[in-house]
């Protein structure tokens, strides 16, 4: 059994180690590593394409983590007043939101979103006034944020949904019983309760923004995202160049993803205290 | 009228349920009054609907005179101390206590605030906890910081659900008295939940006992004890032994009885709440502590109400007290209650002992046969 887990622990974690030592290869080679050095990193960090799908993925990330902490947190509150068998279903549908692949969200939001498009754009054309140039609805930094809040969302209701759970229905009531009105109650007694885990949903969604690349590959349009130009570069071979770029998103990701779970305990810890 | 809340016909259904059925009650200014009952009686639905957490689904409850069924618990004029205190756990002490203060507009200013927060942990006990964390105090001073978070308010009425039930036993007992002075200090309106009678009948002037949903009977104290007005109610109300039989006929100042088992009692019929018919089936009930028990047949007072024998077959030592359960051919099983030291100077009886037992009819009451086909409990 030890060894089983070994190899098992061995297959997960070697080819991503592999790539972080590659990242420090001094040679330029990916397969033979000849003396370390941070060249690459230096490298990657002066590439224009590279730092231009950078802060693209990053003003994606941002904005959808805006966008799914906000809508999903008032999902979950309604969810949370709901009642009877409707909720049970709405909940169902949460949960298999997100176990959908990516591929099939990328595909079903491109149909979606071609099929849209090819109604207004015509509709927008006939609309205008004759000499201007009519907008032009098309892929881009919109239908990649659309597809991406659709897919986090999910994720920001389960969280906040939790917690909400967790929380003592009766300090609503007792609120209310101290004559704050429901949207005082909201924000001085409901926000401090759930923000732990609006904050966490925040930075999940974030980091799944960042990361993605199925669902960015089929509609990002002529925008490029950093994971579909590592991989438009890959088909060029894999050069250190990729792996610094690589080892930098891991470290990002996972120092996100470690403060988004101390959110969560933290909301966790305030829960039990009650 | 100086009745502070009422309910005017009040009924609550949720779907097929009946959780309060046609109540009718005034509650006087200044009344320490419990609600008493068993879970699902109805006793939480009705506190509730006082602090505009349900509205009735019929009738009209009423504060200070005027219907508030349309009023959002955040403008009711009462306050709640919540059975697990519902304290917010994002706020220190004093927070929690200035909370309601704070959302009044115009707001006191915070000299003000900061002052009677002061005042109200003082008159808590709690000097000096103000900047606590809620989280680290004990049970007991969680209660008060949250009695003090509703009496700050001044409410017309402070509503008090089942405040008692997360203390222990030692506890309770402290805060049961200490709530009944800070009653009588504050002269605020007290409705209290409760499901322990003893609790309810300590603390209270006046007591409604709630049964699925209606008002089984409302009065003192003693006057539950000494005249309840059906078979739920004394059985509800300290422990009591129920006999079932019939009227066989009404006289004018007496009522012949005859039990089930075939003995014939007499009773003085003044002692009955209910207009009796013949042939009515009643169920008399008597209180342990009313039993005569006695080695001698000498000792048994002439003008019992019913004499008999029987065997004792178990003995509970309550201190000063005893408790005997003694058990008969024909009346079955009952309880009895003596104290160690009795006028007669007996020693105390032995189990297996068979001994006269009587009571005397001033000690008897008749009530409806509400119960007969519920075990007898008591």
């Amino acid at each position: 059994m030890r060894i089983y887990a070994t190899v098992v622990y061995l297959f997960l974690y070697v080819p991503i180690g592999l790539i972080v030592l590659f990242s420090f290869n001094a040679g330029r080679h990916a397969s033979e590593l000849r003396g370390l050095s941070i060249q690459w990193y230096g490298k990657a960090l002066s590439n224009p394409f590279a730092g231009d799908a950078f802060f693209t993925s990053l003003e994606i990330a941002f904005i959808v983590a805006i966008l799914s902490s906000l809508m999903g947190t008032a999902a979950a509150l309604a969810l949370q007043s709901m009642k009877g068998p409707l909720r049970v279903i709405l909940d169902g549908l949460i949960y298999i939101s997100i176990m959908i692949p990516g591929i099939v969200i990328g595909i079903a939001t491109l149909v979606a979103l071609v099929t849209v498009f090819d109604f207004f754009n015509p509709l927008l054309a006939t609309l205008w006034p004759e000499g201007y140039t009519p907008p032009k609805l098309h892929m881009g930094y919109a239908s990649v944020i659309a597809a991406h809040t659709l897919f986090t969302m999910s994720l920001v209701i389960i969280i906040v949904r939790a917690r909400i759970a967790g929380m003592d229905r009766a300090l609503i009531e007792a609120s209310m019983d101290l004559y704050a009105s429901p949207w005082r109650t909201f924000y001085q007694v409901t926000l401090p309760q759930i923000y732990p885990a609006i904050l966490a949903g925040f930075l999940l969604s974030f980091t799944f923004s960042f990361d993605d690349f199925i669902i960015s590959f089929f509609v990002a349009g002529p925008n490029t995202t950093l994971p579909v130009y590592i991989f438009a570069s890959i088909r060029r071979g894999i050069t250190p160049e990729v792996n610094a770029i690589g080892t930098m998103v891991l470290a990002g990701s996972l120092s996100l993803l470690i403060v988004a779970q101390f959110f969560m305990r933290d909301g966790r810890r305030r829960a039990k205290v009650n | 009228m100086t009745s502070v809340a009422a309910f005017r016909n009040v009924s609550k259904r949720y779907g097929e349920i009946t959780a309060a059925r046609n109540l009718n009650l005034d509650v006087a200014s200044g009344e320490f009054l419990s609600f008493l009952g068993p879970s699902g009686c109805g006793k939480t639905t009705s506190l509730r609907m006082i602090a505009g957490f349900e509205q009735p689904s019929e009738g009209e409850v009423f504060l200070e005179g005027i219907c508030v069924n349309d009023v959002p618990a955040y403008s009711r004029p009462v306050n709640m101390v919540f059975q697990h205190y519902a304290l917010f756990p994002h706020l220190n002490v004093e927070s929690n206590v200035a909370y309601g203060l704070k959302q009044r507009s115009p707001k006191p200013p915070t000299g003000e605030i900061h002052n009677r927060v002061h005042e109200m942990l003082e008159l808590v006990q709690l000097t000096g906890y103000s900047l606590r964390q809620t989280w680290e105090l004990s049970g007991g001073q969680q209660q008060r910081v949250a009695l003090a978070r509703a009496l700050i308010n001044k409410p017309k009425v402070l509503l008090l659900d089942e405040p008692l039930a997360a203390l222990d036993r030692k506890l309770r007992r402290e805060m049961q008295i200490e709530l009944q002075n800070l009653q009588r200090n504050v002269g605020i309106t007290f409705i209290l939940v409760t499901h322990d009678q003893e609790e309810a009948l300590s603390m209270s002037d006046r007591v409604c006992i709630m049964r699925e949903g209606e008002i089984a009977q409302v009065g003192s104290p003693l006057d539950l004890y000494d005249r309840p007005r059906n078979q739920y109610v004394a059985d509800f109300v300290g422990k009591s032994n129920f006999f079932y039989g019939v009227i066989e006929q009404v006289r004018t100042w007496k009522v012949d009885i005859r039990l089930d088992c075939g003995i014939p009692v007499v009773l003085n019929s003044s002692r009955s709440f209910n207009s009796h018919k013949n042939g009515d089936k009643i169920c008399i009930s008597v209180r342990p502590e009313q039993l005569v028990l006695a080695r001698d047949e000498s000792n048994i007072p002439e003008d019992s109400a019913i004499k008999s024998t029987a065997r004792i077959m178990n003995r509970i030592f309550l201190g000063e007290q005893i408790e005997y359960l003694l058990c008969d051919e024909r009346l079955g099983e009952f309880l009895a209650l003596s104290s160690r030291h009795n006028e007669l100077n007996e020693k105390p009886f032995e189990t297996n002992e068979v001994v006269f037992v009587a009571w005397s009819r001033d000690a008897t009451l008749i009530l409806d046969d509400d119960e007969r086909d519920k075990p007898n409990v008591s």
